[in-house]
C-alpha cells in the first residue's frame, strides 16, 4: 500500500526537531558560520532530542527501533535549520547506525551504550579520502590482515571533531571490499591532521586523518571475522544526506519566495513577475519529488531490501536540487543574496558540497 | 505512513495492461504513426472486450461509479486506490503507445468530468455506457481558436437555458479523440460553455454533449507532430439542444462567487495527474529502449558509482533515471491524495509540470545519445521524442501550471500574478 504521511509518531519527532532547527540552528547559523566554531550547548539541545537514541534498542542503550524513514524526516527539518550544526548533531550516527546494523552482538553490547547514554560525545566516522575521482565502493585506505590484526595505512579527509574523537569508525578496503574498522583515536599509527577548511560547513570542525601502519586488532573489523555488506551502510548515509540537502533547499526556497513576496521593484512584489515565480514554482517543484526519492530509498532500507541505486539517485537528485534552488535563492535576492547578511549565500555555499557529505551523517 | 509498497490490486492491472501494450499496442505503434486518422479498431475492440471482462465500469475510480442496485450487500471496503490504480493503466499502456492509449474505450478526460463533478444520476447514464454492447469513446471540448491557456475562464461558446434544455453555440478545437468520441462510436463530448457571458468565469459550466445530436458537428481533424493515432478534431455546436440535465455542476450563477466554476474545475486535479502519468510512460519506454539499445552494442553501463567516474553516457542515463524516478512518485502521491480524498491540487500540477519537462527531455536526449539509430525510424525513439511533446502542451501547457503553482505557493490570486 502505498502512503505519503509520516505517522503519528514521526510527526511529533518533526515538530520537535523543527522548533529546534528554527528557535536554535537558525537562529545560531549566521554567528556560527562567521566564528567557525558551533556552541556546545547549541549541539547538545540537538542531540537531546534524541533523534539517534530513538534508533537504538533499549537492549544497547537507546531507547527505539532504527527506522531510516524518520530519520531522513529528521534530517531534512535539520538540514533547514542548519546543515552544519545538524551534521554535527547527527556525528555519533555516523558511527552509531553501521555498529548496530553490521556489528556483531558484543560489538553492539559493548560500543553502543556510550554512545547514546548521556551527552553528545564525538564518536565519529572516517569515510570520505582527498582524491578526485572518490568512490565509497573502491577505497584507496587500505586494511590487510597480519598475524590475527588488521593494518590499516591511507588518508581520509572531512573527519568532524577527529581531534576530540571519543571513538573512530574507519572505512577502509579489505582485499579490495570496503569494510569498517573501529579504531582508537589514540592507537599508534593514527595521526590527525590539520583542521580543513572549505568553501562551505565553516563551523564545523573536520580533519584529515593520516593512518600508517595503524594495527588493531581483529575483533575490531566491523561485524568481526566475517565482516559486512558495506552496501546498505552507504545506502543508508547517501540517503540521511539527501534529507538534509533537500531541509537546506526547502530553507532557501522559503526564505527566497518571502523575500519576493516583500521585495517591490518599479512599485510591485517581484513575486508577481513570471520570471521570478516561476522560478519559484520549479523549486517547490523539484523539493517536493525528490524528497520522494529518499523517501523511497529509507523506506527500502527499513524493509531490508536493496536501496542501493535508490540511494545513489536520491544523493545525486537532492545534490542538483540543492545546488538550482541555492543558487536560484541567491539570484531571487539580487545583488542582496551575496552578502553574508542574508543566509541564501551560506546556503549554496553549504549546498555545492552536498555531493560530499555521505559519510557524516547516517540513517 | 509512508511506503512504497505497489497494492497487490494494481499489481494486477500492471500485468495486464502490460499484456495488452506488449501485444496489442507496440505491434502496431509505427503503422498508426504512418497511417494518421486510420483508426485503430482491433485494439478499440480488444480493450472494450477486456473492459467487460473486468466489470464494464470503465476506468473511472469505483468510488465515483454509480451504486449498483440498492440492497447489495455492502462491500468490505478497502483503503481506495483506484485513482493510483488508473494512473498505472495510463501509464503502462502510454509504455505501450501514447496515441493509442488515448483511443481506449475506458472513459478518459470526459468520463473523469463526470465522475469529478456529476451528480449519482449523471454518473449512472453517461458512466455506465462504457461497459454496453460496443465499443464507446469520450472527449473534453475545452479549447477555442482564440484561448487555450486562458480557459475556461475566456470560453465564447454559449449554452442559453430553453426550457427543459439548454442549447449551444460556439466552435471547439483540439478535442482529442473528438472525432472517435462523436462519429465513430455512440460516446460524449463534455464542452465547456458559459450560460451567462457577463458572469466572466463564474458563468462557466461543463455540459455533456451525445453522439448524434443535431446542431454538433465534427468539422476538421488535425495533422500533427505526433500522437497520430490519435484524432485531434474541430466540433462546432450550431443551436444545438441537449437535455437540460446534461449541465454538470450546479445550474446556478452565484455572480459574486466563483463556487460552480471552482467544483468544476476539480475535473483537471483528477486528470492532470493521468495526462502526467502517461507522459511517464513514454519517458520509461524511451529510458528502457535506450539501454536496451545500448547492450545490443556493447555498451555496458555500471551502476553505483559517483558521477565523476561515470561515462558521459552512464551520467545521461543515471539523470534520466532519477527525473523519471522523482517526477513518477510525485505523480503517485498526487493520485494518492485523490484517493485519499485531500486536496490535490497542487501536487497535480506539479507532477504535470514536472512530467512534461521529463518527458520531453529524455525523449530528446535519447535520440542523441544513440546518434543515427536515434534518430532512424527503424526504432520508436524517434517517434516517442514527436509523442512526447504533447505532454508538455495539452491539458494545460507547461506554463500555464506554472501559473497555478506559483499562485498556490505564493498565496496569490489571478490579480497578483496574472
Amino acid at each position: 500500500m502505498f502512503g505519503f504521511e509520516p505517522n503519528e509518531e514521526q510527526k511529533m519527532l518533526v515538530d520537535s526537531v523543527q522548533r529546534y532547527a528554527l528557535n536554535d540552528l537558525r537562529a545560531g547559523a549566521h554567528d556560527a558560520d562567521e566564528a567557525g566554531e558551533l556552541p556546545p550547548a547549541l549541539i547538545e539541545k540537538g542531540w537531546e532530542l534524541g533523534v539517534l537514541q530513538a534508533s537504538i534498542p533499549e537492549a544497547y542503550g537507546g531507547f527505539g527501533d532504527r527506522s531510516a524513514v524518520t530519520g531522513v524526516l529528521a534530517a531534512e527539518e535539520l538540514g533547514w535549520g542548519d546543515l552544519t550544526a545538524g551534521l554535527a548533531v547527527m556525528a555519533p550516527a555516523a558511527y552509531a547506525i553501521p555498529i548496530l546494523a553490521a556489528g556483531t552482538e558484543e560489538q553492539k553490547k559493548a560500543l553502543l551504550p556510550p554512545v547514546v547514554e548521556g551527552e553528545w560525545k564525538p564518536f565519529v566516522s572516517a569515510y570520505a579520502e582527498p582524491n578526485l575521482d572518490f568512490y565509497a565502493g573502491e577505497m584507496r585506505t587500505t586494511a590487510e590482515r597480519k598475524n590475527g590484526s588488521y593494518v590499516l595505512n591511507g588518508v581520509k579527509c572531512m573527519v568532524p571533531f577527529a581531534d576530540q574523537a571519543a571513538g573512530m569508525l574507519v572505512y577502509a578496503a579489505l582485499d579490495g571490499k570496503t569494510q569498517g574498522f573501529l579504531v582508537p583515536p589514540k592507537a599508534s599509527g593514527v595521526r590527525i591532521g590539520e583542521r580543513e577548511a572549505w568553501c562551505g560547513l565553516n563551523a564545523l570542525p573536520t580533519h584529515s586523518l593520516h593512518l600508517e601502519g595503524v594495527k588493531i586488532p581483529a575483533e575490531a573489523r566491523l561485524g568481526g571475522d566475517a565482516g559486512h555488506d558495506p552496501l546498505p551502510l552507504i545506502a543508508a548515509t547517501q540517503a540521511a544526506t539527501s534529507g538534509l540537502a533537500i531541509g537546506l533547499a526547502r530553507a532557501a526556497y522559503q526564505y527566497s519566495l518571502a523575500y519576493a513576496k516583500e521585495r517591490e521593484v518599479m512599485g510591485i512584489p517581484i513575486a508577481q513577475k513570471q520570471s521570478i515565480a516561476f522560478m519559484l514554482a520549479e523549486m517547490a517543484t523539484d523539493i517536493e519529488a525528490i524528497r520522494l526519492l529518499a523517501w523511497e530509498a529509507a523506506w527500502l532500507l527499513d524493509e531490508g531490501r536493496d536501496a542501493g541505486q535508490a540511494a545513489l539517485m536520491a544523493v545525486l537528485g537532492a545534490a542538483d536540487c540543492a545546488m538550482m534552488v541555492t543558487d536560484r535563492a541567491v539570484q531571487i535576492l539580487g545583488g542582496h543574496g551575496y552578502i553574508r547578511e542574508h543566509p541564501v549565500e551560506r546556503w549554496m555555499r553549504n549546498g555545492r558540497g552536498v555531493p560530499n557529505f555521505p559519510g557524516l551523517a547516517m540513517v | 505512513m509512508i511506503s512504497f509498497e505497489i497494492p497487490e490490486k494494481v499489481r494486477n492491472t500492471i500485468t495486464l495492461m502490460t499484456m495488452v501494450a506488449e501485444n496489442m499496442m507496440r505491434p502496431v505503434a509505427r503503422y498508426f504513426d504512418d497511417h494518421e486518422h486510420e483508426i485503430p479498431w482491433d485494439y478499440i475492440n480488444m480493450m472494450h472486450d477486456a473492459n467487460k471482462q473486468m466489470g464494464g465500469g470503465g476506468f473511472v475510480p469505483s468510488s465515483d461509479k454509480p451504486k449498483k442496485a440498492e440492497g447489495e450487500a455492502p462491500k468490505k471496503e478497502g483503503p481506495r486506490i483506484g485513482y493510483q490504480r488508473l494512473a498505472y493503466s495510463a501509464e503502462v499502456l502510454s509504455w505501450g503507445d501514447t496515441g493509442l492509449y488515448l483511443c481506449s474505450p475506458v472513459g478518459l478526460l470526459g468520463a473523469a468530468a463526470v465522475a469529478a463533478t456529476g451528480t449519482p444520476e449523471q454518473k449512472q447514464r453517461f458512466l455506465t455506457r462504457f461497459g454496453g454492447d460496443k465499443p464507446v469513446l469520450d472527449a473534453m471540448a475545452l479549447t477555442e481558436s482564440h484561448a487555450g491557456s486562458a480557459m475556461p475562464a475566456e470560453v465564447r461558446t454559449t449554452a442559453v437555458r430553453d426550457g427543459d434544455s439548454w442549447v449551444l453555440n460556439g466552435e471547439k478545437i483540439f478535442v482529442t479523440a473528438g472525432h472517435k468520441a462523436l462519429v465513430d462510436t455512440q460516446g460524449f463530448v463534455v464542452v465547456w460553455a458559459t450560460i451567462d457571458p457577463t458572469a466572466g468565469r463564474a458563468g462557466v459550466r461543463p455540459f455533456v454533449v451525445e453522439a448524434g445530436t443535431p446542431g454538433c458537428t465534427v468539422t476538421k481533424l488535425e495533422h500533427k507532430l505526433g500522437i497520430r493515432a490519435s484524432d485531434t478534431a474541430s466540433v462546432v455546436f450550431q443551436d444545438c439542444r441537449i437535455p437540460f440535465g446534461n449541465i454538470l455542476g450546479s445550474p446556478e450563477v452565484e455572480k459574486k462567487t466563483t463556487e460552480g466554476f471552482k467544483g468544476a474545475m476539480a475535473t483537471f486535479d483528477a486528470s492532470r495527474p493521468m495526462v502526467a502519468a502517461s507522459a511517464l510512460g513514454v519517458a520509461r519506454a524511451t529510458l528502457e529502449l535506450v539501454k536496451e539499445l545500448l547492450a545490443q552494442n556493447g555498451v555496458t553501463l555500471r551502476t553505483g558509482i559517483p558521477r565523476s567516474r561515470m561515462t558521459n553516457t552512464e551520467r545521461e542515463v543515471m539523470d534520466m533515471e532519477i527525473l523519471l524516478r522523482s517526477t513518477w512518485l510525485l505523480v503517485l502521491k498526487s493520485v494518492w491524495m485523490m484517493d485519499e480524498k485531500k486536496p490535490n491540487n497542487l501536487e497535480a500540477s506539479m507532477g504535470k509540470v514536472r512530467a512534461g519537462d521529463v518527458v520531453v527531455r529524455i525523449t530528446q536526449k535519447a535520440v542523441e545519445l544513440l546518434g543515427p539509430l536515434g534518430y532512424s525510424r527503424q526504432n520508436l525513439l524517434e517517434k516517442w521524442f514527436r509523442d512526447a511533446k504533447i505532454n508538455d502542451l495539452y491539458e494545460g501547457t507547461g506554463q500555464i501550471n506554472r501559473l497555478i503553482i506559483a499562485r498556490r505557493i505564493l498565496d496569490y490570486g489571478r490579480r497578483e500574478l496574472a
